[in-house]
Order: structure tokens, then C-alpha cells, then sequence
């Protein structure tokens, strides 16, 4: 049995933020769940695949985060239990879905996850999604550990279901991604199936209804309000005259400051766990005999512009601050100990921080950036598009997964980057505004996420690309989803169709489809030369499976290769391949056999054919 | 309590998550709080990885510059690069077995030689401990089984809490069956190895 349907209330586990998460929703009688993968999320949802093989809850991936919450906004209003996992980027994809089912509601709970990734460990933004709750009007909560985020769980499927709308939880990184204790809870009997009742004028929202449900929206705000305001989520600690108002890991950071600095009874501490609307009474009353109010959130001034406002409408004017120059940041994440000493200024207690080690001396150390794994077809096919675009003048935009990386030298190939999706419609606008070629890089999964609309756009519009769908056969750089173009099948996973890449691209009515084994270098070279040749829009498939993914499904067939004495040290191997198999000894290259996989492409391009497998 | 700072160093691929997976359950059997917190995603492709653990009363989940007790590093040259957590109280361990960053292999920097890495942290820290983690795994029988040596190490210093037995109880329950008595002779080779 999975271990997040343990039906042992009471017995401790140590869950990592996201298992507790699923956990809660187990808990909460969750009966239907989609996704569209994205760290740091993805635990999530990857629980909920393997729980929906063993109990009757429906999960599926979905091909974006938009499509994933109108599925689950379907599932709401016929009456189950639904949840809607994505990062905080992924709200964008939906985020026209959501604005209008704000609108509208569910009549079952519908809880959407949104987690946020401040200092952008694995996003290329850090937005601060707590504007969604404001832009759209929709109640946010957000937990300050795992075990917190387990309740919050169960209470925003509760309060979805009372106020009739859906319910955004917001998580940061460093929730989703800690491990701390929790204790399991009762599993609520889980109903997954339910029934809609037509109602089209409260549900089609033509211009008449939706005036109509605006008004709803407005009115349902101020019964979140009051629900803000007695929620046990935002509760005032302490009482010293000194006010510290926090949220999330901030107030992880803030409670162990007060007590290293040893100023319990100098502070009282807000903590906002219900952040829209935010709990203007309480923050007033909170006020009420402060001092001095410290505002300590990471991201944007969210809670300290409703704080401020909230102070003006009592005619309170001791100093509030939050985000500034000699205080907090809008940047990145935050840490104990830059949090202790801001309060520390702030409020003028004595502090005599940490010293780090004195770094002088220590020498500049080589680098370890992520890096394409041995054996990626990526490598291959981005050494192929080298070698065919020598001598032309070119743009090359590339989109968000693993090939990423590519940017990276030696391959050095990835120009522009945006969002998912944005290598095929920036490369339409480039191709226009430019007299260069342009060349795409898109994954598979990229490619059903959002990469197909740009394509027809290539097409009616009669652009000039190259578009390189880069398939290897799963959502690698997240865990290894699934995504329509998978086979199922091949992973003994029934119930699934396939949507073939090469029959969508053709379908579209692309001029040209090469489809390409990025291993065998020279036919890839010629492929791409020819899709460069062709004017209009062009698209090379390469197909080749992720080797990572090979290798824990116990499928890699490769012998590992290694450097024979023929070797006169041109180095093409180690300079343009750039892959981790390579060390070099002395001044002799080397295979490193248990990191090789047998792919052969440095052997293809080894001028003395020096690279051979190695003997039995 | 008093409140207890770990961090773990290593390379992608080298067992960090499940060795500070093992080392938290350990803390949960004796009833110790713990949390800890680590990086996933990008940071996994060859690069970094970092895990941080907190034992003691505290709700932070990860450690400031300065601020760690204790660092295992399970590559030399990212013991030095993570130095910056410890202060010159910290106790350091780490392995000696090199990985060399791909970097290094392209002429974009150079690895430093293994003893200026050892008393460049030697000079900084309160204490070094170091060991060839690589080969007592071996010994141990698996080559997969370095982070388990090095935690080893790491319950021997005796800065942690954490005792021996409930360690060697959750490698038992936390590891797969056929690999259990390979990581508990592991574990007891990087204990012996500090002990020596």
C-alpha cells in the first residue's frame, strides 16, 4: 500500500513538504487531482499518480496547467473533491481559466496549489503568486512547515466548499522541499464520482451572467474577510510592544529569532496563514499599542502594503517597514540569520552575529554547473545543429526542460527564453524582424504544452523556421511524467491513447518533417541542412529516449566506449561534446566506463576514430 | 534542547537525500525534532546537491552562512566550497576521493591538489576529519554505499544527538533489503575510521 494511504491516525512520519501536502488532500476525501508537472510541485502530483493506481481517486496529467484546472474545475462542479497542482508560473497557463471560474466557483471543494520559487532554484521567475488571490478575488492560504500545510489542506477543501469557490494554497520552496515530522490524520471516505445540474445562467458566462456573478464574487470577498479575520491561520503570539508581522518560512525565521536574540517578551508576532483577503481588523487590532511594526515577508510588499493601508484607516503612525534598502529584500529567499539581524537593527536589540569563515586565501574553484547527463541525446542532436549551421547567420531560441542546459559551452546553443512554449513564437517573430535563420529548440512535453499553437501560427503566417522537436519520450527534467506523445503501454500503464508528434506537425500542414535518430551524427547533420535548405517552416523530430530514465527502467543496451592509443589529443571529444564521460588523465582524455552509456556519438566525431567500445 | 546544525555536501548521484533521509529517521526514533530541507530539480543535473537538517527546538528548516555546527562533505572540493556555513568552532568532515567537475576536465579551472583543500579547511574550522570514503565503501561491498560511510563518520564525532543503534535501525528499515548489510558494515567502517 502506498504510504500516504495509511489509515493509521495518530502514527508519525517523516514526509517531505509535498508528501504531506497529498497527504492532507488523502485526508480531506480528494477524488479527483490534475497537473501539469513543475518544481517544486511535482512530489504532488507524482504521489497522486501512484496512489490513483491503488484507490479510486482520479488523477491525470494534463498537457498544461490551463487544460489541468478547467478538468478539475469540471470535477468540482459536478461535486468531487478536486485539486489542481502547479509552480507558480504555471497560474499564468491557467490563469485565464481562473479569473473566470473565480467568477462562476465550484459546488464541490477545488483547492489549486500554487508553489512559488523564490530565488528561482528551478523557474525563470520568482512572481510572488499571492497577487492571483487579489487579481482574481479568490481566498489564498499558505502553511509555514509541512505539517501545517497537512491541516491547511483539509481546511481549504472546507472552505472552498463554504464560500462556493475555489481555494489558492500557496507554498514556497522551502515548504514543499523540507522533511519534517506529521501526524497522520483520519482519511475521509473519498467521493469520486458526482453529477452536474445545468444551470446555464449561472454558468455560461456570456456578459449578462457574468455581471451578475461579479456581484457574487464581491459579496463572497467580504464573507472571506470576516472568515480572514477569525481564521485560527492568522494568530497574534506574545505581547510586547514591538509587532513583527510574518508569513510562510519568514515566520519559522522570525520565531527563532526572537528567541536566539533572547526578546520574547519585547515582541508580538502576527502570523498571516489566510493572506487573501488579508485580516485588516486583526492587523488593526494587532497594531493597537505597537510601537514599531516589522513587516517580514519574502517576494514582493504583499501583507506590507495591506498593513500600511489598513494603519491609515485608523489614523496609526508609528513606523511600519518591511521591504528596503537597509531592510528586507524583494530578491530571493530569505534565512535565519538575515532575518535575526534585520530585527535585531530594526528594533535596536544587542547582536553579535555569526562569523563565517574568512574566505580570503581560498583559491577560484572550477565550477559544477548542471550539466546534460553522458549519454543525452540533447548533446547529440545540439552538436549536430552546430555542425549543420556553421556559416550561417542564425537565431536559435530554445524552451524550458532539461536541453535547456544547452546554453551552457561548449554547445553554447540557446539564444532566447521566456516561457514554455516560447521558442516556436518567438522564433515567428524573429524570423520577421531579423534576416537571420532561425532555429527552435522545443521538448516533447514542451511541444503539447504550448508549442503547438505557436507552430500553426508558423504556418498561417508563412514564417521561416526551423523548429527541433527534441523527443525523448517523457517530461524528463521534472521526474519523468508521462505526456500524450508517451507510450503507455511500454510502461504497463493501461487505459492511455498515444498522439503521435509527427502526425500533429503534419496535420498543422508543415512543408517539411524530418524525423531523425540524433545518435547517427551524419544523417542528423544532413537532416538539418536539409530543414535549413527548405524556406518556410520546418520541423526535425529526434527521436531518442531519455538515458536517465532508460537507465532506472533498467533499459540501457550500451557498452561503455573508451579512448584507444590512436588518440593525438585533438580534444573535438571534450570541446564540442562537453560530455561528463570525459576526464583527462595527465594530458591523456579518458572514458569514465561507469558514467558512459554507450551512445557512440564522440566516436562519430573522433578525427583519428580513436574512440572504440571497450573489450569484453 | 540544544539546537544542533548539519549540513550535507555532495555531488548528484551520490546518495546525500537518502543518507539525510536515514539520519532523520533515526532523530524521529529517539524522539529528536528534526527538519531538514534540500534542493531538487535543475540542481540535480550533475551539479550540487545540499541538504540541510536541524535537530533540536527550532522551526527553521535551513542554515545560515556561519551558522553550521557540523558539515559532511562527500567530495573534497565541494567541502571547500560549501565552507562558508561553518565557523571556526564547526566541525568538518570529509571525504578525500575526488570528482572532478567536468569544468575542470575542459581547462576551465583547475581542481586544487587534495592536501591544500584539507588545510585550507584544516586553517578555518575547529576540527577536520577526513576519510577516503570511496574506499571503505568498497570494502563495505558497494561503491553506492560512500554516504552511509560517511555517516558513519558522522555519528562518531558525537556532536549529533543521533545515536548508532537507532541509525543502524533505520538504515535497516530505510534501505532495500539486499543492500542493508552492506550499509550496515559501511556505516560501522566510517565510525571505525574516526574511532582510529
Amino acid at each position: 500500500m502506498h504510504k500516504l494511504l495509511t489509515d493509521k491516525p495518530g502514527e508519525k512520519a517523516f514526509l517531505l513538504g509535498n508528501e504531506a501536502i497529498a497527504r492532507g488532500a488523502i485526508e480531506a476525501g480528494l477524488g479527483f487531482a490534475s497537473t501539469y508537472p513543475g518544481t517544486p510541485s511535482s512530489e504532488i502530483s507524482a504521489n497522486f499518480f501512484q496512489i490513483s493506481r491503488e484507490s479510486d481517486l482520479y488523477f491525470e496529467y494534463s498537457t498544461n496547467e490551463k487544460v489541468a484546472l478547467e478538468v478539475a474545475a469540471a470535477a468540482a462542479n459536478s461535486g468531487v473533491r478536486s485539486m489542481c497542482i502547479m509552480k507558480h508560473v504555471g497560474v499564468n497557463v491557467a490563469a485565464d481559466a481562473l479569473m473566470t471560474l473565480a467568477y462562476v466557483g465550484v459546488r464541490g471543494g477545488l483547492v489549486i496549489l500554487t508553489a512559488d520559487d523564490p530565488f528561482m532554484f528551478s523557474s525563470q521567475n520568482e512572481q510572488d503568486n499571492r497577487y492571483y488571490g487579489k487579481l482574481s478575488g479568490l481566498p489564498i492560504l499558505e502553511p509555514s512547515s509541512g505539517e501545517e500545510a497537512k491541516e491547511m489542506v483539509d481546511h481549504a477543501f472546507d472552505l472552498s466548499e463554504r464560500l462556493q469557490e475555489p481555494v489558492l494554497l500557496r507554498t514556497t520552496t522551502r515548504i514543499n522541499h523540507s522533511t519534517s515530522p506529521v501526524i497522520f490524520g483520519k482519511i475521509r471516505k473519498p467521493v469520486t464520482k458526482g453529477d452536474f445540474a445545468k444551470d446555464p445562467f449561472n454558468y455560461v458566462t456570456v456578459p449578462a451572467v457574468s455581471r451578475k456573478l461579479h456581484v457574487k464574487l464581491l459579496k463572497n470577498y467580504e464573507t472571506a474577510l470576516e472568515l480572514s479575520n477569525s481564521s485560527s491561520y492568522n494568530f497574534i503570539e506574545g505581547n510586547g510592544s514591538f509587532g513583527i508581522i510574518c508569513n510562510g518560512v519568514s515566520y519559522n525565521y522570525v520565531k527563532d529569532a526572537v528567541r536566539d536574540l533572547d526578546v520574547e517578551n519585547k515582541i508580538k508576532i502576527l502570523r498571516i496563514g489566510f493572506s487573501h483577503p488579508m485580516p485588516n481588523a486583526l492587523i488593526q487590532k494587532f497594531l493597537q499599542g505597537c510601537q514599531k511594526a516589522l513587516v517580514v515577508e519574502e517576494g514582493e510588499p504583499y501583507m506590507e502594503e495591506a498593513v500600511k493601508s489598513a494603519a491609515q484607516e485608523k489614523g496609526f503612525t508609528n513606523p511600519i517597514n518591511g521591504k528596503g534598502p537597509d531592510l528586507f529584500s524583494r530578491l530571493f529567499e530569505f534565512d535565519p540569520g538575515m532575518v535575526r539581524a534585520k530585527i535585531a537593527s530594526y528594533f535596536g536589540f544587542a547582536y553579535a552575529p555569526a562569523a563565517p569563515v574568512d574566505l580570503t586565501g581560498i583559491p577560484d574553484l572550477p565550477q559544477r554547473p548542471p550539466n546534460l547527463c553522458a549519454g543525452c541525446s540533447h548533446r547529440a542532436m545540439f552538436y549536430a545543429v552546430n555542425k549543420a549551421a556553421e556559416g550561417i547567420p542564425n537565431i536559435r531560441p530554445t524552451d524550458i526542460g532539461c536541453y535547456t542546459l544547452g546554453f551552457l559551452p561548449p554547445l553554447s546553443t540557446g539564444d532566447f527564453l521566456i516561457c514554455m512554449g516560447s521558442s516556436v513564437g518567438t522564433g515567428c517573430g524573429f524570423s520577421k524582424a531579423t534576416n537571420k535563420k532561425v532555429i527552435s529548440y522545443i521538448g516533447d512535453s514542451t511541444f503539447f504544452h504550448s508549442g503547438i499553437p505557436g507552430l500553426i501560427n508558423a504556418v498561417f503566417n508563412n514564417h521561416d523556421i526551423t523548429l527541433v522537436i527534441l523527443d525523448n519520450h517523457t517530461t524528463a527534467m521534472t521526474g519523468h511524467q508521462p505526456h500524450p506523445g508517451v507510450d503507455m503501454q511500454e510502461l504497463k500503464l493501461e487505459g492511455f491513447n498515444r498522439v503521435s508528434i509527427e502526425s500533429v506537425v503534419k496535420g498543422i500542414g508543415v512543408g517539411h518533417v524530418a524525423m531523425i535518430r540524433p545518435y547517427n551524427i551524419k544523417k542528423s547533420i544532413a537532416a538539418i541542412r536539409e530543414a535549413l535548405a527548405y524556406k518556410g517552416v520546418s520541423v526535425v523530430i529526434a527521436q531518442q529516449s531519455c538515458v536517465l530514465m532508460d537507465k532506472s527502467l533498467k533499459k540501457l543496451r550500451g557498452k561503455p566506449f573508451c579512448v584507444s592509443d590512436r588518440c593525438k589529443n585533438h580534444r573535438n571529444c571534450i570541446n564540442d561534446l562537453g560530455c561528463p564521460a570525459f576526464y583527462v588523465e595527465g594530458s591523456a582524455v579518458r572514458i569514465n566506463a561507469a558514467l558512459c552509456t554507450g551512445c557512440g556519438v564522440c566516436a562519430q566525431i573522433c578525427p583519428e576514430h580513436a574512440i572504440v567500445p571497450v573489450k569484453d | 534542547m540544544n539546537i544542533k546544525r548539519l549540513i550535507i555536501v555532495a555531488v548528484g548521484g551520490q546518495g546525500n537525500l537518502l543518507a539525510s533521509k536515514v539520519l532523520g529517521e533515526a532523530a524521529c526514533r529517539q524522539e529528536i525534532p528534526v527538519r531538514m530541507s534540500e534542493i531538487h530539480g535543475m540542481a540535480q543535473r550533475g551539479g550540487v546537491v545540499e541538504s540541510a537538517m536541524i535537530f533540536g527546538d527550532a522551526q527553521s528548516t535551513i542554515i545560515s552562512d556561519g551558522e553550521a555546527d557540523i558539515m559532511v562533505g562527500f567530495e573534497p572540493l565541494e567541502t571547500l566550497r560549501a565552507i562558508k556555513k561553518c565557523n571556526s568552532k564547526s566541525t568538518v568532515i570529509t571525504s578525500t576521493s575526488p570528482l572532478p567537475p567536468f569544468t575542470a576536465a575542459i581547462g576551465k579551472g583547475v581542481y586544487p591538489d587534495m592536501e591544500s583543500i584539507k588545510s585550507m579547511i584544516r586553517q578555518r574550522v575547529g576540527r577536520l576529519i577526513t576519510l577516503d570514503a570511496n574506499v571503505l565503501a568498497k570494502e563495505a561491498g558497494s561503491e553506492l554505499s560512500v554516504n552511509i560511510v560517511l555517516l558513519g563518520a558522522l555519528i562518531a564525532v558525537d556532536v549529533l544527538p543521533v545515536t548508532a543503534d537507532s541509525v543502524q535501525e533505520a538504515i535497516r528499515e530505510t534501505t532495500k533489503k539486499s543492500f542493508a548489510e552492506i550499509n550496515l558494515k559501511a556505516f560501522d567502517l566510517g565510525r571505525a575510521a574516526v574511532k582510529a
